[in-house]
């Protein structure tokens, strides 16, 4: 449902995943002791992997909440209400993305299934604009959550009409004080309001707005204009209620954050270790560098998610060998999380495709970011050729036309158009991909790099 | 055969006119007689006989008792009728005052005024039994005869059940008695085919195989199933040809004949005769248990059968003889009659299990024979609807089989035998029985809709849509009690709630009174109409058109004014415009059909004139929804209420003022006509006395706190509920910053911060919560921009600039996948509009906000 968190589980090293336990060397002496200490920190090291894979992976429930708590309450009362006072309601939590909106809904109805008076009487309906992608099959959807597809019995459902008219029917027998209250949330709101006519929606609101059955419509969305979005009448039938979720913490909640999401729970079996492993971490929280680390991170983005990635990939360092967290692991890490993949392709070029850039390059700094075309840049690339014949191979117009075809396998170069049969391929216009400073960035970590090839990307005046 | 021909009909009066007016040019008459043209079989009805109308659903036609009948000067022939009404045609909220359980073949005198009891005779369709009961009398056990024999205990005024005077019973009485006399005496000029078609069947069954007439007793067997589906085919026919004006367009019948009259040509004719069968044996039951006295006298033309009777396995002795008598006859007839008979009998064994025989019925032509009914899921309805009354009175069952098979004049005695059911028995039964073996039982299950006022609390009528199996959607009921509302601000908020129902609408006394004189005189005069309201949400249209409704249905009940339907449909509620006409069809009649066709049986309806019709008044809400390209929903809709007979009141609801000038076509904007109305927005003393209406006698809000509100939502829009959700959000944040357990009433502040709360720009608060970088670039943009002076830019513009800040600012300047992630998390907030991002460096980015807003929010810093 989030199309960040997926990657991130399934990127996560396989170390993670598969907490590999190293076989130590034992030295001669000692030997079963120190093979039973090695399975022992084994042991823990695999709980702690563990442990925070369930903390990065799943935004679970079970997560701290951090910054929300008035959004929490809000929530929280106004779903009691639906559920004690049978009370209807709408409301739309909005935030960008990685903010904690699904947790914080989690993290509430989690609490409110705790308390005494709401137990089992609360029907959940969750829908997820990616996966009910009409009316109709978020109808059935809905009714194969109320379980009233009982009720229809053999029936083979019928059409969308008579699917309608049917929960419609089942909505409006309710009313306040003796149906049981339904929730409806639906993740990813701003899907549903592309659906034909808005028919949900204004259905949804409008038996929220009118006795019948008490339903309380809870909108997840990132999208700042949802208002806008809804048609005029399903806007005045919304009750307007917003609750908005920013990352609204600063600094030094956000190291707080770090050193919670890091360290160990009391209840962690073998307390030595956890006392260890959380005194490194808040150890952690005073360097300098894993400060600088977080900082550049915490300007970039305050989505926690982003934090959860950066600390999975610095906690897959974690072995037998090195159990415990270093500012290397961390700064590591962050360069893993903040390299350019363009630039990164760039390094695998061979030293004609290099040239090839090079020379899209100048011609974009000579004509001021025109398209260009093969035939343009093997003009410029054999200019260069002629001038250091000695350093450089003349490949043959095939060759090069092969390369420049890997360029664009590689989508570092785009055509602006889609390639016809008619049109030659030489002369399709095309535009470059990279920026300049990228390309010289690339070059500065390119091993083997010919000087002249250097020279001639710093200045494309350089045979003067 | 053509079924069209065969089943035509002509009323024609019976015997001389009694008296003529000369001045009205109009003469009585004491009968009617229904001659089938193709079955050659006539039918006739006295004065005082009950017969069955046709309704507007044909399954359950009406009943009434035949008062008068005459011919009018324009040669019409008219029926004064008494109507009797069956429980389906009490609204539901009524029922209850009955406080006992009704059979489905109770009906109740009707005394409601304002039914047209004047009727064309050619909707008759039958005669019936009427026996009137005392109201703590049982019902006598009716087990075989049910679809033709009502009861009658009280009566209904439509206000409140009584029990039926005296005077009615005796009236009743002395009808049923009169009847007897009177078919005993038009015995002379009923043809002999107006039988019970099994006994006379039986009776050439048996003479068949003994003397071997085979073509008559095809003939006869043909008679019989064609009388059978009669009544089917005479409304199918009458849809079909509308020459005679029914006010029943029922295409579902069509639906049915065809498959009976084909059946007819082959062995599948069965059928017929099987619902013939039980039907016809049914009425002999409750004759037999009231009239015990005269079963010796008919008893002794066959005196063999009667000692037998309780022995069941000397009986299905007799049976299985009498069977094998008929598996002669098979192979003479391609009909195959003894199918039912085998089939009664395969019931049989199984209640008196007698296996012995059933290897015995199986001759090998049943197996072919039983194939083409076991396609048709009626045909096992029957059989099991046999089963059941087979099952209760099996005895009977053979005497009547014996009576008939042994009896060479069976007229007479079959006369003597039912006195009070008519000679048009087999017609009455078909039309009672088919719709329990038909396919559509699920249309005939859900009770109809409740035609006069429905319930108050509730003015939809239930929609029904069942299934199959009767379900009813409902959603579970609530394990714990809802609390109440405990404190003045949870009151406070109850009331403020929109779905909170208040006593009276204020601000629309106008446009209330305007709406409601406007129904009000059409349903006085009996016409139809059209209205067309519009306003911008949250005016109060629906609710003032549901009050007009609720205030008019109060009149009605109180007899100020005739009853009247009341259906609404919503275009929003609604996945197709077409929909709207199966929705108001099952409102109506509670049938289900597909849009098309309910489109041609709503013209019909409204096209035609009927009795006992009420006026409909049809509300249509977000009628701009049912706009269709050619524009034929919206068009059928107003043009209904413009036809003479269609007593349809239609009002239509939608936003916009100048919808019919914008949308619609000339011929549907000249049909919908220039009655309009608009509802204005709210200003803000109206919105303040919406809630200090609503807050009355609750003091939770301070005076000013509710005028700010009302000043502030007037401004904006005028949307009541807008008014309302803020002040119910107010009680909530009051309720949240008040301190513990003190009384608290909502004040300035805590409106101002609900108001700011709704209507608070989000995105000036998202842009100050952004990361640094998301600021720097949206800096970027800006500066980009203005290099540029023109609102839009690609990201590698962007991306000079933005490195160029970065410097400023003395920070390590990002990766272009760095700037990309950024950019497209702007995206997902839709703070910036972006391009699809596989242009990478050439996506162009635009600002959905203005340059000002987010120089407004980064300055603040």
């Amino acid at each position: 449902m989030r199309p960040t968190a997926r990657p991130s589980s399934a990127r996560a090293p396989a170390s993670l995943r598969e907490p590999r336990i190293q076989p130590m060397k034992p030295s001669a002496m000692n030997k079963r002791k120190l093979k039973e200490s090695s399975a022992e920190s084994a042991e823990n090291i695999s709980q702690v992997q563990k442990i925070l894979r369930e903390r990065f992976c799943h935004h679970c429930a079970a997560g701290k909440l951090f910054g929300m708590e008035q959004q929490y309450r809000h929530l929280l009362e106004l779903l009691k209400r639906t559920t004690v006072h049978g009370e209807s309601n709408s409301a739309l939590i909005i935030g960008p993305r990685g903010s904690g909106k699904t947790a914080l809904l989690n993290h509430v109805l989690k609490d409110l299934r705790e308390m005494k008076q709401v137990r089992e009487n609360l029907l959940e309906v969750h829908l997820n604009g990616l996966l009910q992608t009409n009316d109709k099959v978020a109808l059935k959807e809905i009714t194969r959550q109320l379980q009233l597809e009982n009720v229809v019995g053999d029936k083979v459902f019928g059409s969308f009409a008579e699917n309608l008219a049917f929960l419609l029917e089942a909505l409006r027998k309710g009313d306040r004080t003796s149906s049981c209250p339904i929730l409806f949330v639906l993740d990813e709101f701003d899907l549903f309001v592309h659906h034909k006519n808005q028919t949900l929606l204004y259905n949804l609101f409008d038996i929220s707005q009118s006795a019948q059955t008490p339903v309380t419509v809870i909108g997840l969305t990132c999208r700042q204009d949802i208002l806008e979005l809804l048609e005029k009448r399903v806007k005045s039938r919304f009750s307007h209620r917003q609750i908005y979720l920013t990352n609204s913490f600063d600094f030094k909640q956000y190291i707080k954050i770090f050193k919670k999401q890091l360290s160990l729970p009391d209840e962690f079996p073998d307390e030595s270790f956890a006392q260890k492993w959380n005194n490194n971490v808040q150890h952690l929280s005073e360097d300098k560098t894993v400060q600088a680390v977080l900082q550049n991170l915490f300007h970039h983005t305050k989505d926690l998610r982003s934090l959860h990635l950066l600390l999975m990939l610095a906690g897959s360092a974690v072995t037998v060998h090195h159990p415990l967290l270093t500012a290397a692991d961390l700064q590591e890490a962050s360069r893993h999380h903040s390299t350019d993949s363009k630039a990164n392709i760039v390094h695998g070029l061979s030293v004609l495709e290099i040239c090839l850039i090079i020379a899209m390059k100048h011609l974009n700094e000579v004509y001021d970011g025109e398209p260009f075309n093969f035939q343009m840049v093997y003009n410029e690339f054999q200019k260069f050729i002629q001038r250091k014949a000695h350093s450089m191979y003349n490949f043959e117009k095939p060759v090069v036309m092969k390369a420049f075809e890997h360029l664009l396998q590689l989508e570092l170069v785009q055509p602006l158009e889609r390639p016809s049969v008619r049109a030659q391929r030489e002369y399709l216009l095309m535009k470059l991909l990279l920026d300049s400073s990228q390309i010289m960035e690339a070059l500065q970590v390119y091993p083997n790099c010919p000087t002249d090839v250097k020279q001639w990307a710093a200045s494309s005046l350089s045979w003067l | 055969m053509n079924t069209r021909q065969q089943s035509k009909l002509i009323y024609s009066w019976y015997g001389k006119p009694l008296n003529s007016d000369r001045k009205l040019r109009t003469s009585q008459y004491t009968g009617i007689l229904i001659t089938s043209e193709s079955t050659k079989t006539e039918a006739c009805i006295q004065l005082g006989d009950f017969i069955l109308v046709e309704g507007v659903n044909a399954d359950q036609p009406y009943v009434a008792q035949l008062m008068d009948l005459y011919e009018d000067g324009a040669q019409h022939k008219r029926a004064v009728v008494q109507w009797f009404c069956r429980l389906e045609e009490i609204p539901q909220n009524k029922r209850k005052l009955l406080k006992r359980e009704i059979s489905a073949q109770e009906v109740f005198f009707d005394q409601v005024l304002g039914y047209d009891t004047d009727i064309a005779a050619e909707t008759i369709i039958k005669s019936i039994m009427v026996l009137p009961l005392h109201l703590g009398e049982e019902l006598p056990i009716i087990t075989l005869n049910r679809e033709q024999t009502f009861y009658v205990r009280q009566s209904w005024d439509g206000k409140c059940f009584k029990v039926l005077s005296p005077d009615t019973f005796s009236k009743l009485k002395e009808a049923n008695k009169k009847r007897g006399v009177i078919t005993n005496s038009s015995k002379a000029f009923i043809p002999s085919d107006i039988l019970t078609p099994v006994k006379r069947e039986t009776g050439s069954v048996v003479r068949s195989a003994t003397k071997s007439k085979n073509p008559d007793m095809e003939i006869e067997s043909k008679h019989s199933t064609s009388k059978s589906s009669l009544a089917k085919e005479r409304h199918s026919q009458r849809v079909a040809n509308n020459d005679i004006k029914t006010p029943t367009a029922r295409k579902k019948l069509e639906l049915n004949s065809p498959t009976r009259s084909k059946s007819r040509l082959l062995g599948c004719e069965v059928l017929g005769l099987l619902d013939d069968d039980c039907d016809s044996i049914a009425p002999l039951e409750p004759s037999a248990t009231k009239r015990k006295v005269k079963f010796p006298s008919e008893i002794l033309g066959s005196p063999p059968k009667i000692p037998c009777s309780n022995d069941k396995s000397k009986s299905t002795i007799e049976t299985a003889e009498e069977r094998q008598r008929f598996s002669e006859t098979m192979q003479f007839s391609p009909y195959t009659k003894v199918k039912d008979f085998s089939e009664k009998d395969k019931n049989l064994h199984e209640k008196d299990d007698i296996l012995s025989l059933v290897g015995y019925q199986k001759p090998s032509s049943q197996i072919p024979v039983l194939t083409p009914r076991s396609r048709r899921t009626c045909a096992q309805k029957t059989s099991a609807l046999i089963a059941e009354q087979i099952s209760m009175l099996d005895q009977e069952d053979f005497q009547s089989g014996s009576d008939s098979s042994y009896s060479s004049n069976s007229e007479e005695e079959e006369d003597d035998d039912m006195p009070c059911t008519p000679e048009k028995k087999p017609k009455s039964s078909r039309i009672f029985s088919t719709p329990k073996s038909s396919r559509k039982s699920a249309v005939h299950t859900p009770a109809k809709t409740p035609k006069k006022t429905p319930l108050q609390g509730t003015p939809r009528t239930p929609r029904t849509p069942r299934t199959p199996r009767n379900a009813t959607p409902e959603i579970p009921r609530r394990i714990q009690a809802a609390q109440e509302p405990a404190s003045v601000l949870e009151e406070a908020r109850l009331r403020l709630h929109v779905s909170a129902i208040p006593e009276s609408l204020p601000c629309r006394e106008e446009e209330f009174q305007d709406i409601y004189n406007f129904v009000e005189s059409k349903l006085i005069d009996g016409t139809g109409g059209c209205m067309y309201i519009s306003g911008v949400p949250g005016t109060g249209k629906t609710a003032t058109v549901h009050e007009v409704i609720r205030c008019l249905q109060q009149a009605a009940e109180n007899e100020e004014l005739p009853p009247f339907q009341f259906v609404e449909i919503n275009g929003m509620k609604l996945t197709d415009p077409h929909q709207a006409y199966v929705q108001i069809l099952e409102f109506l009649t509670g049938q289900k059909v597909t849009a098309t066709h309910a489109a041609v049986l709503l013209a019909k309806l409204f096209s035609t004139p009927g009795p006992k019709r009420k006026t409909t008044v049809l509300i249509v809400d977000e009628l701009d929804l049912l706009w269709t390209r050619k524009q034929n929903v919206m068009y059928n809709l107003f043009d209904w209420p413009t036809q003479k007979h269609s007593k349809l009141i239609i009002l239509a609801i939608a936003n916009t003022m100048d919808l019919p000038e914008r949308i619609m076509m000339n011929r549907v904007a000249s049909r919908l006509g220039l009655t309009r109305m608009s509802f204005q927005p709210y200003t803000y003393k109206q919105l303040q006395q919406i809630v200090s209406s609503r807050l009355k006698g609750v003091k939770a809000f301070e005076e000013d706190a509710v005028q700010l509100v009302s000043r502030k939502v007037a401004a904006l829009s005028g949307d009541a509920r807008r008014c309302l959700d803020i002040c119910r959000r107010a009680t909530e944040i009051c309720e949240f910053a008040r301190q513990k357990r003190t009384p608290e009433i909502v004040r300035m502040a805590h409106v101002t911060e609900a108001i700011d709360e709704m209507f608070s720009s989000p995105y000036v608060n998202a842009i100050r919560n952004a990361s640094l970088h998301e600021q720097i670039f949206l800096k970027a943009i800006l500066a980009e921009f203005r290099r540029a002076g023109i609102e839009e830019a690609t990201v590698q513009q962007i991306y000079h600039h933005y490195v160029a800040l970065c410097r400023v600012e003395g920070l390590q300047s990002p990766t272009v996948s760095e700037i990309m992630a950024i950019c497209s998390r702007l995206g997902a907030c839709r703070l910036l509009l972006v391009e699809a991002s596989n242009k990478y460096l050439h996506m162009r980015v635009r600002l959905n906000l203005s340059q000002d807003d987010v120089m407004y929010a980064l300055r603040e810093e």
